[in-house]
């Protein structure tokens, strides 16, 4: 009987088990049905909604679409903004996605895999181009090229005559130094100069910088220049934008404006700049390689240093110190007549807009870039929001940026000095500044010599050029 | 069952089989396809044949990273699995707080590598500059035994657990046995307990092997590949290659590094098998 009653118990357990995994399977299913439903109802919902839009597109601006892959995180309120803007205006629908930081290149590469691939994308320069050039529509006939200033700022095939990419935004670099700092130093016994101006050649930038140095506790620094840091956030101050100078130099000395093996005539001077940079500095050179931009820009904007290599794209970071203390120098190497060099001015932002697009969407992509250049609303929202400054003939007077770093660029450029131009963008590769970049670091630290950046700068730049053109 | 079986497997294996095509057999054979043409994006291709192959080596950098890899693997499969089989033996003698010791030997194992390899370089840096040595970026030699130590605070806990449910099973009356018949502790450990745990040790040298010789999300934090290359793994640099480098030939290279890699994976795990294989005995 015991027996019989256990087995009863168990069967009813496991018959009720049995149940309650129905039971629960039963209700999945429902609340499986109602997501189902749900999802094709707002499919609907949106196949409707996108029919809507197109019947609202076609009457002023022919069907289409804009989807803009976005290089600069800064800006991206603003393009959404104003992406949103455009589509209240004409009906166009424009989605605006910006990638991560320094994650361009990827995001672009499997974005670029979808039917709905981005029609207008950016590269950074002819090297950049390289990865893209069978993607790019030719702008020749477009409103947005035909605004342009000048052939600088287009990125142009030597043998088609196609204009690949049209650049949106120009920046400048240089020693952007503490205004407040500078003059107090200026007025004590062992100063070098008695103004800033004073300083218009690499001997006398040395030489403020060293008495800076060694003064530094009564000045209340830490050292003269930030921390050169190469960690990635940072190094390409370096290995890119200062090693632009010699290349530069040697490009006009030989009459070039990009070159398949560089001599390295000026890596002297390099030298003599990455010695200052490393020596006057608020840190031990044998900890640059783990230090970070931020690391740099916080010493910078609480006032431990004085001097601080970046350009106008920096403002945001460094506003704290105030509009009023905040000056640029040209960056000095030592390279004959450079009294008369200015800030390094150009463009590493070029827009390119897709070939693989539809014809509606080409055309609705560069109806939205003419729009952005030549709308008041555009205009505004580049000039004034993004802070930029552009190289089309569309942005007037009225359309002046307010950075202050663009201002005192623009003086420069108005005192009638000479703009370094950014020869950057003809490096043959990223290898090569990466290579450029460890032997910096491997110097800075002692554990490499200054031959070991000969190398890399010298025979890298032939060997890298020929691995990314054969 | 049997017969339940017979009739319904496809029920049970097609689900994965079809889930094992889309995610690995399909992107595979892609991969081969694609390791023989020129492209940017998938949906606009140029097939060169073997071009890409000849090209592996154009820029020196994959021969260094090869036999950098090999190094690193040798040095981690036997320091891993010693370590890893001694502390097993440490925790299986019946010692108080056995169990607390193995889940914290355990606990690194369930960290992802990209952060580990964040916090051992401020950790190994932070040690480098006490000491005045340059730091990790700078030295190739640094970076691979700090990429080793990495590797081995991770993986030692987890091939432990291996060789300990190894250890438990090895019977208690051979031990007994072999006691009774005058062997000492060194004999008992290497005639009775090595050969009886092999099968472990076959996992264990499998896994310690293939993860260290595909080795990226560490190699990528902690030394990125400074000083100029010279501490890049085989992994790391198929992804430089397909993503560093611009110019639409270096997707196909990278993707001929991939396939090359891949074989040579392959080849060298069956040759552990079976070298480890032929050593495990029957009780």
């Amino acid at each position: 009987m015991k027996k019989k009653l256990v087995s009863a118990l168990l069967s009813v357990a496991m018959i009720s088990a049995l149940l309650v995994g129905c039971g629960s399977s039963a209700s999945t299913e429902t609340t499986e049905t109602t997501a189902e439903e749900t999802e094709s109802a707002t499919e609907e919902a949106a196949a409707a909604e996108s029919e809507a839009t197109e019947t609202a597109e076609a009457a002023p601006a022919g069907e289409g679409k804009v989807y803009y892959l976005n290089f600069k995180p800064e800006q991206d309120t603003q393009w959404q903004d104003l992406a949103a803007l455009y589509t209240e205006q004409t009906g166009v629908p424009v989605t605006v996605v910006t990638a991560a930081s320094g994650e361009y290149e990827n995001t672009l590469m499997s974005e670029m895999e979808k039917s709905e691939a981005p029609t207008l994308f950016q590269v950074n320069g002819p090297v950049g181009l390289q990865n893209w050039k069978d993607y790019c529509y030719d702008l020749k006939d477009s409103d947005l090229y035909s605004h342009l200033t000048s052939d600088d700022f287009a990125l142009i095939d030597d043998e088609t005559g196609a204009v690949q990419g049209v650049a949106y935004v120009i920046e400048t670099y240089g020693i952007i130094y503490n205004k407040a700092i500078l003059d107090d130093y200026c007025t004590k016994p062992y100063a070098v100069v008695a103004d800033v101006s004073e300083i218009n050649n690499f001997d006398t930038l040395k030489a403020v910088a060293d008495s800076i140095q060694e003064n530094k506790e009564d000045l209340g620094v830490e050292g003269a220049f930030t921390s050169a840091g190469m960690d990635s956030s940072s190094d390409w101050r370096f290995k890119t934008h200062l090693a632009n100078l010699p290349i530069y130099y040697e490009y006009e000395a030989e009459g070039e404006t990009s070159s398949p093996a560089i001599k390295g005539e000026f890596l002297d001077n390099y030298k003599a700049i990455w010695d200052l940079y490393i020596t006057d500095s608020t840190t031990d050179p044998t900890l640059l390689a783990s230090k970070t931009a931020d690391d740099a820009t916080s010493e910078f904007a609480n006032g431990q240093a004085v001097f601080y290599q970046n350009g106008t794209w920096a403002y945001n970071d460094i506003s704290s110190l105030g509009d009023e203390n905040l000056g640029m120098l040209p960056i000095y190497i030592g390279a004959e007549g450079e009294e008369n060099q200015g800030l390094c001015t150009g463009s590493e932002n070029y827009w390119c807009v897709n070939n693989q697009a539809s014809e509606e969407d080409i055309q609705a992509t560069l109806d939205f870039l003419s729009w952005v250049i030549t709308s008041d609303e555009g205009r505004q929202s580049m000039s004034q929001d993004m802070g930029f400054v552009t190289p089309f003939d569309t942005f007037t007077d009225e359309y002046e940026t307010t950075n202050p770093l663009v201002k005192i660029a623009n003086q420069y450029v108005a005192d009638g000095t000479k703009s370094v131009a950014w020869c950057f963008t003809t490096m043959p590769s990223e290898n090569w500044k990466n290579g450029v970049g460890s032997a910096l670091t491997a110097y800075a630290a002692r554990t490499g010599d200054w031959d070991g950046v000969v190398t890399a700068f010298v025979d890298g730049w032939a060997t890298e050029y020929q691995l990314a053109n054969e | 069952m049997q017969k339940a079986i017979k009739k319904y497997w496809p029920v049970f294996l097609l689900p994965t089989l079809v889930a094992f095509a889309i995610g690995f057999i399909w992107p595979f054979l892609w991969g081969l396809f694609l390791s023989l043409c020129k492209f940017t994006t998938i949906s606009k291709i140029e097939f060169v044949g073997f071009a890409n192959y000849t090209k592996i080596w154009a820029d020196a950098t994959f021969t260094h990273a090869f036999l950098f890899t090999a190094l690193f693997t040798v040095v981690s499969t036997v320091t891993i699995n010693v370590l890893g089989f001694a502390v097993a033996l440490l925790l299986t003698r019946g010692v108080k707080g056995t169990n607390i010791f193995r889940t914290i030997f355990f606990m690194p194992n369930l960290i992802g590598g990209i952060v580990l390899g964040y916090i051992w370089q401020i950790l190994l840096n932070g040690l480098l500059t006490k000491w005045g040595l340059p730091l990790l970026a700078l030295d190739e030699k640094y970076g691979f035994w700090g990429l080793l130590i990495l590797m081995s605070w991770q993986q030692i806990g987890y091939m432990m657990i291996i060789y300990i449910a190894g250890l438990q099973n090895v019977s208690p009356d051979l031990i007994e046995a072999a006691q009774i018949d005058g062997a000492t502790s060194r004999q008992v450990l290497f005639k009775i307990k090595v050969p009886m745990v092999m099968p472990s040790i076959t996992i264990c040298t499998f896994l310690t092997l293939t993860n260290s010789f595909k080795l990226f999300d560490q190699n990528l934090s902690l030394t990125g590949g400074e000083p100029a290359k010279q501490s890049q793994m085989l992994a790391l640099n198929i992804y430089d290659t397909f993503y560093g480098r611009s110019g639409a030939q270096w997707k196909g290279i990278g993707q001929a590094k991939a396939v090359v890699f891949c074989l040579l994976v392959v080849v060298i795990a069956m040759i552990q098998l079976r070298l480890t294989r032929s050593k495990e005995v029957q009780a």
